[in-house]
């Protein structure tokens, strides 16, 4: 029920993912973050089994990082979902990793880009996309509404939409969601939408 | 299989290790680097030798990062040294990721001695001829560091230590001029240190220089020219001190 989506604005991409932590009929937390900034101007939203979750998208922030310092300048969005993708690639045939991803960036040169990363290694240049069973709803809405040169209100505006869409007709909707945006300045969190609180440990 | 699995480096019956001090000749002959480390900043300055008229010379970094807070710099062989810093870059992302937590300089620095001592002890494979001055700020507690490490894989801690072409003389005027400083005054230390046996200008010095809020930063030619600008006025007022008064004109 994990709900993963993203679009791509005039200078900025979006990408929001739930913030549940489930398990079987559990919910562990709801306020668990999926979207790792992978470097100063990229962020993977990434949806899926939550041990290959963690361990993939660290293994790839980490190799982005060590890119950096060996080279003196960071790798671009592209070069960073195709390095992605080939790493899922690699491990298809053996050992998978069940992780669905949404990789967003913004580049000097070529402005921002999203990029859809299933797990099995499709790798899609997209302006909209989303994983899950979120999807169905968002998708249908963001292909109505979406439109190229959205500003940062528009887009939100539009976000929003799906949420409550979400919230309102997948059976068990996912109550909290995180957005994060990633312009010309940087990675960065925008807002949580949060239906529902972790409640406070009570003082002794 | 067979062929490399003879040692190189063994000892002499006078308990010498040949290898590792002939890669110790091969790192005097290297430029000269310095490094000083202040209270709030830790300061490396190389040698850069003149370079050739047809080179690009921002291809050769003599003084690289090896993690946001760690950087290191070398005297050697200079071939030898991009292999060391290609695994210290590696260990450091790989720490992050087991650990999750960046790695402290004395840890990556006991690294790459450890590197340098296991090839003294491998078979088929000689010692990397290079000695390193590493540096960095403790990711917690924010307390700057300076090691050096050297062919046989002895590491240690300093406040000022020099390695390279001319080492000795260098870490002779640090021994006599040393002590604590910060900011900026730990940068004119390292580049006096520098110029002892470096000739003078800042096209024949790299500096850079290591902040916890700023992490790297390698200056630019004109604010080392600046620096040496004031440095040398410095040394010309304390000339002019020393000299006796001009003996007073004799009444005829």
């Amino acid at each position: 029920m994990e709900c993963v989506f993203g679009l791509v604005g005039n200078d900025f991409a979006v990408v929001v993912a739930d913030t549940s932590a489930v398990h079987s009929i559990l919910v562990h937390k709801s306020n668990e973050d999926k979207i790792m900034i992978l470097d100063s101007h990229k962020l993977i939203a990434a949806s899926g089994e939550p041990g290959d979750r963690v361990q993939f998208t660290e293994y790839i922030q980490k190799n982005v990082a060590l890119y950096q310092f060996r080279n003196g300048i960071p790798l671009t969005t592209a070069a960073a979902a195709n390095f992605t993708r080939g790493e899922l690639a690699t491990a298809l045939r053996k050992n998978p990793y069940s992780v669905n991803i949404l990789l967003a960036g913004y580049d000097k040169e070529t402005g921002p880009s999203l990029y859809y990363i299933d797990y099995i290694a499709t790798l899609h240049k997209v302006d909209k996309g989303a994983f899950g069973y979120g999807s169905y709803f968002s998708l249908s809405l963001m292909d109505r509404h979406y439109h190229s040169g959205m500003t940062v209100e528009e887009a939100i505006d539009l976000v929003d939409k799906c949420i409550m869409e979400i919230r309102s007709r997948l059976v068990v909707a996912p109550p909290n969601f995180v957005i994060k945006i990633v312009d010309k300045d940087g990675a960065k969190e925008y807002a949580w939408r949060e239906s529902v609180k972790d409640a406070a440990v009570a003082s002794a | 299989m067979a062929r490399y699995d003879r040692a190189i480096t063994v000892f002499s019956p006078d308990g010498h290790l040949f290898q590792v001090e002939y890669a110790l000749e091969a790192v005097r002959k290297g430029n000269a680097a310095v490094g000083v480390r202040g209270t709030d900043i830790v300061v490396l300055g190389v040698e850069k030798k003149s370079a050739a008229k047809l080179q690009d010379s921002r291809s050769v970094r003599k003084i690289v990062s090896l993690d946001d807070h760690v950087a290191l710099a070398c005297a050697g062989l200079k071939a030898d040294a991009r292999v060391l810093i290609n695994r210290a870059r590696i260990e450091c992302q790989s720490h992050r990721l087991t650990v999750e937590d960046p790695v402290t300089v004395e840890y990556i620095t006991r690294y790459i001695a450890g590197l340098q001592q296991k090839y003294t002890q491998s078979g088929g494979v000689r010692p990397f001829g290079l000695s390193t001055l590493i540096i960095g700020f403790d990711p917690y507690t924010g307390v700057p560091s300076l090691y050096q490490t050297d062919p046989s894989g002895t590491f240690s801690a300093w406040k000022a230590n020099a390695t390279g072409r001319n080492s000795n003389s260098m870490r002779e005027f640090l021994e006599k001029n040393y002590k604590e400083s910060s900011g900026q005054e730990t940068v004119k230390l390292a580049i006096r240190a520098l110029l002892e046996v470096v000739e003078s200008g800042g096209k024949n010095i790299e500096v850079a220089v290591m902040t916890k809020e700023h992490g790297l930063r390698q200056l630019e030619e004109a604010e080392i020219d600046a620096i040496v600008a004031e440095i040398e006025s410095e040394k010309a007022a304390a000339e002019a001190a020393k000299k006796p008064p001009a003996p007073a004109p004799k009444e005829t």
